[in-house]
């Protein structure tokens, strides 16, 4: 019985627990997770390693506003994206516009993977040509004699 | 000692790009508003509230527009840059309080001398958005028909006046 309650209990506090992770309740939930959303693409200025959605920085709360309400204006992600682009450069934007000066950047590591394919093949190749020693019987017996003789050495 | 000279040449090459990567300030953003329009405002002034200011009034003169605050700590090291930038007269010097208290920027001014011509008051910081201000202090040269021709993240130094801004402003006010 006492058991039960206990359970009860832990339940119960559990369930206030992720109450407590839980979004701040808005005004307008689909709006709110709309901005959380986007506000997840692209990068606080201030502190750079961390998203809009993450930043407590005064900057990223006032910019996660704009966000808000450029959406309530019924603009679309697109157009509050290019809002941001326009005054803070494709910086805030986690996902890096595909653009020449970004080529590398997008590509960069498909090179290197292409360069590293390149070396081994050339390797393997090489040593397939030089072939493997070949193996005399003066080879054989002297292999035979060392191991016979047990000498470690 | 052939067979070592691939696999050192790598690792040198590497060596100098890190240390081309240490050198690089990975807080300058670049910003896309060089060569475009200085983006429209009208503000109230600090001093006078009922007074307002636009970048338009401006129109025809190369200027200098600072970003600040009296909570802004680089801004106290930056300001006698400033002091000296607009004793000498070279270019007119405007202020952007911003996402500050009137009063704290007022006391602020009085207590450090003011270099500017006119401050404005960007209480909610709208138009340090629309400027792209991310880190107080930021400065921006204006040319004479509105256009932003550069801009600098972080305090002035008296050789960033020197070797940049003044050249600049010199090259502008003869176009």
């Amino acid at each position: 019985m006492h058991r039960a309650a206990a359970l009860l209990l832990f339940a119960a506090l559990a369930a206030s627990a992720t109450g407590k992770e839980a979004a701040p309740a808005a005004a307008d939930p689909v709006l709110e997770k709309r901005v959380m959303a986007l506000a997840e693409e692209l990068r606080c200025l201030v502190c750079q390693n961390q998203t809009l959605a993450d930043s407590n920085a005064p900057l990223a709360e006032d910019l996660r506003n704009q966000v808000r309400e450029k959406m309530r204006a019924g603009k679309s992600d697109r157009e509050v994206v290019d809002f941001l682009v326009e005054r803070y450069g494709d910086f805030v934007l986690y996902r890096p516009p595909l653009k020449a000066t970004t080529i590398l950047l997008w590509f960069g590591p498909l090179l290197l993977l292409a360069a590293g394919f390149a070396v081994m093949l050339r390797r393997v190749r090489l040593r397939r040509e030089s072939g493997d020693a070949e193996v005399t019987d003066a080879d054989r017996k002297r292999a035979a004699e060392l191991l016979a003789s047990g000498d470690p050495k | 000692m052939t067979r070592f000279a691939i696999p050192i040449a790598i690792f040198v090459a590497l060596l100098a790009l890190l240390g081309i990567g240490l050198k690089l300030d990975p807080r300058e953003v670049p910003s896309p508003l060089i060569g475009k329009a200085a983006p429209h405002f009208e503000l109230p002034e600090l001093h006078q509230a009922a007074r307002t200011f636009s970048e338009r009034d401006m129109l025809g003169k190369v200027w200098v527009l600072n970003v600040w605050a009296s909570w802004c700590v680089s801004c106290r090291e930056e300001h006698p840059v400033l002091l000296d930038l607009a004793a000498s007269g070279a270019v007119p010097v405007y202020g952007l309080n911003y996402k500050d208290r009137r009063e704290d920027g007022l006391a602020w001014l009085k207590g450090m001398g003011d270099p500017y011509k006119i401050s404005i008051f960007d209480f909610d910081g709208r138009v340090g958005i629309d400027y792209g201000v991310y880190g107080v202090p930021e400065t921006y040269v204006i040319d004479k028909s509105g256009i932003i021709r550069y801009k600098r993240i972080g305090p002035l130094t008296p050789e960033i006046v020197k070797e940049k801004l003044l050249p600049l402003v010199r090259e502008l006010d003869r176009a």
